[in-house]
């Protein structure tokens, strides 16, 4: 069957928004915390304050489904800020025996956008990067856009480009 | 391990008569990637159901009551049970319960314009609502959406993750509609336009629309299910 095709979420997609869900740990305590946040720009460097992001994350054991909840969803502000409280995900299996460095997947959402497009955070200076085999999918030139950088303690920083210069990459999952 | 085929027909993401896709669309091609565990799971969601959106505090909202169901499938046609819908759309006079939402037409106290509801072991899903209005937009002269109502999908793996709009049958703004016409095939438009369906109807009470979704993606038998090992 062929799949219904997707439209842009528009300007009006708060009506399903849920701000704590951008606390991962607000009903999962004993986790270190760690924040996750980020600007996201258009073509001309305008905030994209209309944004819907959303978290999908392996827990610290490496497993999606079991145990962590990995799930968030959260608002840009005006200023296209997104900022999400959860915990650094373990390395996860990937395709035949290769691990997986730590990551998490966002989805953006927004008016202007037909679809959704969705990208991978990955941590800066974590040894696991060199072998990462999606990483590796990545020419090495734009691989920055999907490092987060650690900006002040326990808080991991990842700007989103949808357009133009240093341009997010965008995986087709 | 499930898997979920690339999708064909979607509207391009630079989409030149709907203004706002000109400074969000990315210009590099997206990197295909192969599907990983990331990809093939999904969140489970335990948020209570909320299924009629024409009522709110005790009190009916204005608008023709209509009540729309349909199934969500997978590519095979198979239940995708457990999928999660969340909903939304303007009230009966065009306009989102919405702080940005500044069209010059009446808010109605009694409508909220929100529903969550998940699919059953067959894949279906109703909800009761009111017919939403038409509203301007501003992306051209006389530019006015078509009646729609926003849907929002979770399944089984992230990969089928799915916002989309659902529009109603012989909307003469349909034609017209720049965001809908973005989609380069008719009958994968078509897929967004929900059936006038009197079997979804209650006498009396509400007349009915059929809508069916189909999410990427083939069924998984537990014997390939990616995450059970």
């Amino acid at each position: 069957m062929p799949t219904s095709p997707a439209q842009t979420a528009g300007p009006y997609w708060h009506l399903i928004d849920h701000p704590e869900w951008a606390d991962l740990l607000r009903d999962q305590p004993g986790h270190p915390p760690m924040t996750l946040t980020g600007r996201i720009t258009d073509g001309d460097d305008q905030p994209c304050g209309d944004a819907m992001v959303e978290l999908w994350q392996a827990g610290p054991d490496g497993a999606h489904e079991r145990g962590f909840h990995g799930f968030g969803r959260c608002a840009a502000d005006t200023d296209g800020v997104f900022r999400f409280t959860t915990t650094r995900p373990g390395p996860v299996p990937g395709p035949g025996n290769s691990l997986q460095a730590p990551h998490f997947t966002l989805a953006i959402f927004a008016r202007g956008l037909m679809h959704h497009v969705t990208t991978r955070a990955y941590l800066t200076a974590e040894p696991l990067n060199e072998a990462d085999p999606i990483l590796a999918l990545v020419p090495e030139a734009r691989r920055g856009t999907m490092l987060a950088r650690l900006t002040a303690p326990d808080v991991w920083t990842l700007d989103i480009r949808l357009q133009g210069a240093d341009e997010t990459v965008f995986l087709d999952i | 391990m499930t898997d979920y085929p690339r999708p064909q027909g979607w509207a391009p993401m630079d989409s030149p008569g709907y203004g706002s896709t000109a400074k969000r669309h990315a210009r590099h091609p997206p990197i295909a990637i192969p599907h990983t565990l990331t990809e093939t799971s999904a969140p489970h969601f335990t948020h209570p159901a909320h299924a009629d959106m024409s009522v709110h505090e005790g009190h009916a909202c204005m608008g023709e009551r209509i009540i729309v169901g349909g199934r969500v499938l997978d590519e095979d046609g198979r239940p995708v049970s457990g999928a999660m819908l969340e909903i939304w759309q303007a009230n009966s006079a065009g306009r989102y319960h919405h702080i940005r939402d500044q069209h010059d037409a009446p808010l109605d106290p009694h409508f909220g314009g929100t529903a969550r509801v998940f699919a059953d072991d067959d894949g279906r899903w109703s909800i009761t609502t009111i017919r939403p209005g038409a509203y301007p937009w501003g992306n051209h002269p006389k530019a006015w959406r078509p009646m729609h109502i926003h849907f929002s999908l979770h399944g089984r793996g992230f990969a089928q993750r799915l916002v989309t709009q659902m529009y109603f049958p012989g909307d003469p703004l349909l034609p017209l509609d720049p965001v809908f016409n973005a989609i380069p095939d008719a009958a994968a438009r078509d897929l967004l336009v929900a059936r006038f369906d009197l079997d979804h109807a209650v006498e009396n009470w509400a007349l009915g629309y059929r809508f069916d979704i189909v999410l990427r993606g083939r069924a998984a038998t537990p014997m390939e299910d990616g995450h059970a090992h």
